[in-house]
């Protein structure tokens, strides 16, 4: 009598693993990036529609930014575009369009097309600085602090959801902390 | 033509299609130095993971980041780095989920050693069995047979 009760045992623990591995499977997509909290990594990148012009990590310390990798070539980046657009609006922060693996007149003609909500955009061209921030899926966004660490990062499509509740706050304690 | 030579060449032309179809695994040229340096790209390459697609691995897959990243390890082996330092360079920026093989540390205690402690389980169920076996038999030896 009781030992037919083990197999229903066995049973329900294969099906709380199964509900377990899931949900582990769900959140793959959204792995933890190692670069929180760590320095963002170094670069000097050309600026685009700026012949000549060079922009580097060192000259952006001191204030907080927000790092967007996108290109003409990412339909998410398009579909996000109104989000960063509206982020720009409040002036919050200084936002850094990071166009990699893309073709410069693509890109000056997509910001065009839609609008242009970066402070700057900067040309990766062969996307050895978006290896160097780790990034595999286009967009991504990273928010760094004043001192250059990086302190959050988000994968895919900025919402505006996680503006408020992931970007603005961190802003906050930033302005509150200095 | 025959029933029968329409047949083989039917088949051979859909032999030919499949092969055609059949996608090798694409393999920009790499040039090497010594079979040594090409064996150790063919390694590193199988176990580190395309972040894009991410059940396969970078010498399988034929994402624009796989190219990149294999392209960033050729660089690197060609530089005189060892796999550690290669596998080090992924897991600062990918994180530990590049590799293939987990390495064993804290967090991943559980995942090597569960199979061990699932074997000392299924041991100690089969213990207890024999024992209760054994004992029945002894009790009801008109059983035995």
């Amino acid at each position: 009598m009781n030992s037919r009760i083990y197999p229903l045992l066995g049973f329900v623990l294969l099906v709380v693993l199964l509900v377990v591995g899931l949900q582990i499977a769900d959140r793959k997509t959204n792995l933890p990036s190692p670069l929180i909290d760590k320095p963002v990594p170094v670069f000097d990148l050309p600026v685009l529609a700026s012949e000549g012009q060079n922009m580097s990590k060192d000259s952006l310390l001191g204030k907080p930014y927000l790092v967007n990798f996108w290109g003409s070539w990412c339909v998410t980046c398009r579909a996000e575009h109104p989000v960063v657009t509206e982020l720009a609006k409040l002036n919050a922060v200084y936002i850094v369009g990071m166009n990699f693996r893309d073709e410069p007149e693509d890109a000056i003609a997509w910001l065009k097309r839609w609008g242009n909500p970066y402070d700057v955009s900067l040309i990766d061209f062969d996307g050895r600085v978006s290896i160097d921030f780790g990034v595999y899926a286009a967009p991504e966004t990273f928010l760094v602090d004043p001192s250059g660490t990086i302190v959050f990062k988000h994968l895919g499509q900025l919402t505006w959801d996680v503006v408020e509740t992931e970007i603005l706050p961190r802003l906050a304690n930033m302005e509150s902390g200095s | 033509m025959k029933p029968s030579k329409i047949f083989i060449f039917i088949l051979t032309l859909t032999l030919s299609v499949s092969v055609l179809a059949q996608r090798s695994p694409v393999q920009e040229p790499m040039v090497f130095e010594n079979q040594q340096q090409e064996d150790r790209f063919n390694q590193l390459t199988q176990e580190l993971r395309c972040l894009v697609c991410q059940n396969q691995n970078l010498a399988d897959s034929d994402a624009q980041l796989a190219h990149d990243l294999r392209a960033e390890v050729h660089e690197m082996l060609m530089a005189g780095k060892s796999n550690d330092d290669i596998k080090l360079f992924m897991v600062e920026r990918y994180g530990d989920f590049v590799l293939y093989r987990p390495p064993v540390q804290q967090n991943t205690y559980l995942l090597w050693l569960a199979p061990l402690g699932l074997l000392l389980i299924g041991a100690l169920i089969l213990r207890v069995n024999v024992k209760k076996r054994a004992a029945l038999l002894d009790s009801n030896p008109s059983e035995e047979q």
